[in-house]
């Protein structure tokens, strides 16, 4: 018993029966409005941008779910949803759109070239967003489907609602670029972009 | 074999270097020095009337005894014709090629790409600079064949230059008297700068 | 109420009686925009459009020199999504190859297998077979429509007409399933592979098609409807971004591009490959060359391409759909379980690729976007040594700087839909 309550208030939730209560109330409200009213930044690059237009069509219709205003400036967002490939010449803009965003802000990262670089192993292409910018949800496929496009969509939406303003170690930090420039540290970007499975046997020119 | 073959050796001679036909379409190889003489008049020649340059591109061959072909595709829409010139140059030696660009305009973001991707020069070009990669790129050109395929550099390094990059660059010649990105352009094209090369694009015609 | 029928007479036939191109002659729309002053107090604005930006239709990247809210110099930054294709195709079998192909322009994808199993075919000295040549030309033609659906969806959108962009997505989901009912897959299809297709179509698939053919019509007569006669839409377009024909020749610009500036050229009626020449279809010119007669001759090319779906699927043969060639060919999967010869020429193509001889070879397709060449050059080995792509969209943007001048920033959105470039295309 005692255990818990320890991790509840290194959690912020307050000891006192009532008000943690009103904790939770408060916390239903606000994680409800927020997931309820995402306004998506579709960062659309590639082919899943086209998947996302479809899925912001009328047969998919993200709008049911609160998706209805997709927000082209950063500083109206609260989802930036990756969308395509990610170049390296693309890699600050997405790093300046994303620090533009006002708290709170989260990331899907739609696609598998957005996720870890996909088909594209070479030089010109990022191996992965999340060596760049943080993200909360990844949507697999090439191109996932406007359906799994809406999972992951649902998927944010049961993350937001495990929150809480309360919480002591803000879980919204905002990860800025530390003093060499980059987000993580050389070693961990080295080895998330690993070639693994069938590339590591494509690097031969003949 | 194209019958424009024939008729460039009447009237060039010795520059013209060797024909081919490969899976139907015919190449004809041209020495470096006419070539921009040879194209027009390949397009200015009545009964030639190549007057649509199709593609520019450059190979090279994974023989290292082969030397880097700049490839040109003609086609004349009147006669409905193709030819394929292409041009030899030692990868070893100097990389460089008359640009056709007041010739065909279409040429004009082609050259900077075989620029960008093989290193390849086109003098006289209005704005030789990087298309495809961001300016200060320096890992080398790519297509290359002695450039592997993740990249000379390291992952973290690759993205660390990449961010270091100013998203809001403005690098031509034509933007920079407006923008203020001087201290950040590669030596080569502040040299070109301080010479007073301000490439104008005349669009003639 | 009376109704009022518009009729689009835009079909023009490609050649004379000589069997010349014919061009037909240009007039531009009045109403010139005003020229640009010389900026003597130095009171030009530089701004930054993109490259994340709703109207650019992609990541490009245009700084723009305005004066006050006209263009004086528009310059395009390309490379965004530059994605090392072709760099990455030096490292893959043929066959390999074809789902980066998809990649390339992601709007029409089956048009860009097609496109590259015609070079390597060409490459290898492989003719295919009738069913797979009637079968690619409804690949290639249901590209077009849901190409020009996109482009037709997002100009609308950037010239503030929402709705259209409902039904064009709604025609593109009707194609959707129909590439879903054949590959398995609604964007990334990789249809074709050397020598053949990657399966043969289900048995609803060629009524579903024809069911499509019969009700696609009705919705381009809406969108006609809604867009042809308006006056926003002409008073937007018409006049903006001309070319002439010499310009566009000059350019090297294809596709609807070149033809929207009067220039009859188009490569299934030139150089026609997958047996175009059969067909009964008009090419679509214009005569302004300006963004209303762009968006006219792609309107008109959504309804030809339905009239050539509609002859495709009425003469689809019976037969083989591969070439019957076991080195180029997979074997059935049960007869590469049961028979050793059919299992080592698995077994070779799969490990070791499929070597093509000593050569190169260029074949250009009459894609939505314009002439899509691919120029494969091989030495002898299973991985080419150049796989070049002529893009058709990179070669038409190059040419917006000189469209845009002197129009205003508006328009410079207008011209910019216009050219219907996909990055994916621009950079590879």
């Amino acid at each position: 018993m005692k255990r818990v309550l320890e991790t509840k208030e290194v959690a912020g939730q307050s000891p006192n029966y009532l008000l943690a209560k009103v904790q939770d109330l408060v916390d239903w409200a606000v994680n409800a409005s927020r997931a309820n009213s995402l306004w998506p930044m579709p960062f659309g690059t590639a082919c899943c941008a086209i998947e996302f237009m479809a899925t912001a069509a009328s047969r998919y219709d993200f709008a049911r779910f609160g998706m209805e205003r997709q927000a082209f400036s950063p500083r109206q967002a609260d989802v930036l949803i990756c969308a395509g490939r990610l170049p390296f010449k693309l890699a600050p803009v997405i790093r300046r759109i994303y620090d533009q965003m006002p708290q709170p802000k989260w990331v899907i990262s739609m696609g598998a070239c957005a996720s870890t670089g996909g088909i594209f192993d070479n030089y010109a292409m990022v191996q992965g967003i999340d060596t760049i910018v943080p993200v909360d949800v990844y949507v697999p496929g090439c191109p996932p489907r406007p359906e799994g496009l809406l999972y992951g969509v649902l998927l944010l939406h049961k993350k937001i609602r495990g929150e809480s303003l309360f919480d002591r170690v803000p879980r919204r930090d905002e990860q800025p670029l530390d003093e060499r420039g980059l987000r993580l540290s050389p070693e961990q970007i080295d080895e998330l972009s690993e070639p693994f499975g069938n590339s590591i046997h494509q690097f031969r020119s003949a | 074999m194209n019958p424009s073959v024939d008729a460039l050796r009447a009237t060039f001679g010795n520059t013209i270097g060797r024909a081919e036909e490969s899976c139907g379409d015919t190449i004809v190889y041209v020495a470096r020095g006419p070539l921009r003489e040879v194209l027009a008049w390949l397009r200015d020649t009545p009964e030639q009337g190549y007057d649509y340059l199709v593609d520019v591109t450059a190979v090279e061959y994974r023989d290292r005894e082969r030397p880097l072909e700049v490839v040109y595709f003609l086609r004349s829409l009147a006669r409905r014709v193709d030819l394929r010139v292409k041009v030899e140059l030692d990868p070893s030696g100097e990389l460089a090629v008359d640009s056709v660009v007041p010739l065909w305009r279409g040429a004009d973001w082609l050259e900077r790409e075989v620029y960008d991707m093989f290193g390849v020069t086109f003098r006289g070009h209005p704005d030789l600079r990087r298309i495809l990669m961001w300016e200060t790129y320096a890992e080398g050109y790519p297509l290359r064949k002695d450039f592997p395929l993740r990249g000379r550099f390291s992952r973290a390094e690759q993205v660390r230059q990449a961010l270091a990059a100013n998203p809001e660059a403005h690098y031509s010649l034509e933007e920079l008297p407006i923008a203020e990105a001087f201290d950040e352009l590669p030596p080569e094209m502040k040299e070109r700068l301080r010479k007073g090369e301000r490439g104008k694009v005349p669009y003639s015609e | 109420m009376t109704k009022r029928t518009v009729e689009l007479a835009l079909a023009t036939p490609g050649t004379d009686a000589r069997g010349a191109p014919t061009r037909v002659p240009l007039a531009l729309a009045p109403a010139a925009a005003p020229a640009a002053e010389p900026d003597v107090a130095g009171e030009h604005m530089l701004i930054n459009l993109g490259p994340q930006h709703p109207a650019t239709h992609g990541v490009l990247r245009l700084v723009v020199e305005l004066d006050g809210e006209m263009v004086v110099r528009v310059i395009p930054h390309v490379g965004y999504l530059h994605s090392g294709f072709e760099k990455l195709g030096e490292y893959r079998h043929y066959n390999q190859i074809i789902p980066l192909t998809d990649r390339t322009d992601y709007l029409s994808p089956m048009a860009n297998n097609v496109g590259f199993a015609l070079a390597a075919e060409k490459l290898m000295g492989i003719e295919i077979t009738p069913r797979c040549t009637v079968l690619r030309v409804i690949a290639c033609e249901m590209s077009r429509i849901i190409s020009h659906m996109v482009w037709l969806g997002t100009t609308s959108i950037d010239l503030g007409a929402f709705t259209p962009f409902l039904w064009a997505f709604q025609e593109r989901e009707r194609i959707y399933n129909l590439q879903e009912m054949w590959t398995g897959a609604r964007l990334t299809t990789s249809v074709t592979r050397v020598g053949g297709m990657m399966a043969d179509v289900p048995d609803d698939f060629v009524e579903g098609v024809r069911h499509f053919t019969r009700t696609f019509p009705k919705t381009l007569a809406e969108i006609d409807r809604v867009l042809t006669r308006n006056a926003v839409w002409v008073g937007r377009t018409q006049g903006v971004g001309a070319l002439t024909a010499a310009e566009a020749i000059n350019h090297s610009l294809s596709g609807p591009m070149l033809r929207a500036s009067g220039v009859a050229v188009d490569l299934r009626k030139d150089k026609p490959y997958l047996g175009y020449e059969t067909y009964d279809f008009d090419i679509v010119v214009g005569e302004h060359g300006d963004v209303y007669d762009r968006y006219l001759v792609r309107l008109e090319e959504c309804a030809q391409a339905n009239r050539i779906l509609a002859q495709a699927v009425d003469r689809l043969p019976q037969g083989p759909l591969n070439v019957a060639d076991p080195r180029v060919i997979l074997p059935p999967k049960s007869r590469a379980m049961n028979d050793m010869e059919a299992m080592i020429y698995h077994f070779k193509q799969v490990m070791e690729g499929v070597k093509a001889p000593v050569g190169e070879a260029y074949v250009g397709i009459e894609n939505p976007k314009g002439e899509l060449g691919t120029y494969l050059v091989s030495d002898g080995t299973a991985k080419p040594v150049r796989w070049r792509i002529r893009p058709p969209s990179f070669i038409n943007l190059s040419v917006l700087s000189k469209m845009a001048e002197g129009h205003l920033l508006s328009d410079l959105i207008a011209i910019n839909a216009s050219v219907d470039i996909v990055m994916g295309e621009v950079d590879r």
